[in-house]
């Protein structure tokens, strides 16, 4: 169990905390960790960092960007930009909502196979970058770069997009139990002429549907796009849903994802 | 370690990781919070913490140092039952009675927000609390009296 339990008050105090990040669990709503912890199913090695009065709360929108704090509740963003606002909604019930944090989201690894971080999708068709903190100080990056490499020995701190005009489609498919994550999600957002499209489901994280952006780039029609998602993703089975019940669903959520977007460009 | 539960201050002494479930059941011998899933899913332990609805297996004591907990038995007595309370009993909303606790502080929270609330918004609200007797229906129709009793 472990030696501290800390609670900091301020952004500074958490970076400090956290130091490399050796041996410290960092708990943010603690909607995913407090069962873990309660089983003995994780056992916190050396300091445990709750970060409920850190001051990485909430959402604030200037200098055109939109920046959310990691330890920012689900339900703040329930009002905000789509796609975001829409798969928040989806998020388990209001309750779990209101206690667990994006960045518990944006950092949830796989649960014996099943992908947890629904908000990873419509932050990566968002464009988002994150700042994060650690022995390397506190870079900033692309979601999707954050996403690919060992998060490990890294405090998130904020999430930012630009805010900007744009469209936005969403399509998923889940059940609504507080105890399912997406089965399979797709966020696809338009702005300045780029179309970003991200699938949440089909791997251990969210990934950019780079094949289909491509395709649309180069005028194939949305439902022919839509059948590139199979190129970018490679899904598993689990308890939720089978590889192939995913590959053969993914390019019509792709596709009515799209078409959404099409939609609200008219 | 302060805990304010249903109006009393509370000195308590659980370890810091230990769940709100835990200290109020196994430490203050209240015991309206039910221990379902343990892990969020199912809504039996939900008590509010400043007002809100929130799952008391899933939030550590270290975080709720000064808290204000309500449970069941802060919402009314024996002899003068809460609005909620009385609701649930005129509408025979509790069977077996194991998510009752649950599935009445849920409705407390929505009410304190949303005097009025539609039954798409309170079934929203109950969205989480799983029963396995009842089949909701009733459990809805007497968060739809509650609301009206309070109008």
């Amino acid at each position: 169990m472990a030696s501290e339990v800390l609670l900091p008050t301020s952004p500074d105090q958490a970076i400090a905390a956290f130091g490399d990040g050796a041996g410290v669990t960092v708990v943010g709503g603690g909607t995913i960790l407090m069962p873990a912890i309660t089983y003995g199913r994780l056992q916190p090695e050396k300091r445990l960092l709750l970060l409920d009065r850190s001051g990485l709360s909430g959402v604030t929108r200037g200098d055109g960007a939109v920046r959310i704090g990691a330890a920012t509740p689900v339900s703040e963003l329930e009002a905000g930009d789509e796609p975001l606002a829409s798969v928040a909604r989806t998020v388990a019930d209001p309750e779990i909502r209101g206690q667990a944090t994006v960045g518990g989201n944006v950092c949830a690894t796989a649960s014996a196979g099943v992908p947890r971080g629904d908000l990873q999708a419509p932050l990566l068709a968002l464009g988002a970058r994150v700042r994060s903190a650690g022995p390397q100080g506190q870079p900033s990056e692309p979601l999707e770069d954050f996403l690919a490499s060992n998060r490990a020995g890294r405090l998130l701190l904020e999430i930012v997009y630009d805010d900007v005009e744009r469209r936005a489609g969403h399509a998923s498919v889940h059940r609504p139990h507080a105890h399912h994550y997406s089965i399979l999600s797709t966020c696809a957002t338009r702005s300045g002429g780029e179309t970003r499209v991200a699938v949440a489901g089909a791997g251990p994280v969210a990934v950019r549907a780079t094949s289909v952006e491509q395709a649309l780039a180069a005028g194939e029609p949305a439902e022919i796009a839509a059948h590139k998602v199979l190129d970018d993703v490679d899904p598993s089975d689990d308890a939720l849903a089978s590889a192939w019940y995913r590959k053969r669903v993914l390019p019509t959520i792709v596709a009515r994802a799209l078409a959404r977007l099409e939609k609200e460009d008219a | 370690m302060k805990l304010t539960v249903n109006g009393a201050v509370h000195e308590v002494e659980s370890p810091p990781l230990t769940t709100l479930l835990a200290v109020l059941r196994e430490e203050l011998r209240i015991t309206s919070p039910k221990a379902g899933c343990e892990q969020g899913g199912c809504g039996a332990c939900t008590v509010l913490v400043a007002g809100e609805a929130r799952r008391a297996c899933l939030l550590p004591l270290a975080a709720l140092d000064g808290a204000e907990v309500t449970t069941v038995e802060g919402l009314g007595t024996p002899e003068q039952l809460g609005r909620v309370q009385e609701a649930f009993l005129e509408r025979y909303a509790a069977q077996c009675g194991y998510c009752t606790s649950g599935m009445m502080m849920a409705a407390e929270a929505l009410l304190r927000s949303n005097p009025s609330p539609s039954r798409d918004e309170i079934q929203t609200a109950l969205g989480g609390h799983v029963c396995r007797c009842t089949g909701y229906v009733k459990i809805i129709e007497a968060v739809e009296a509650a609301a009206g009793g309070a109008r």
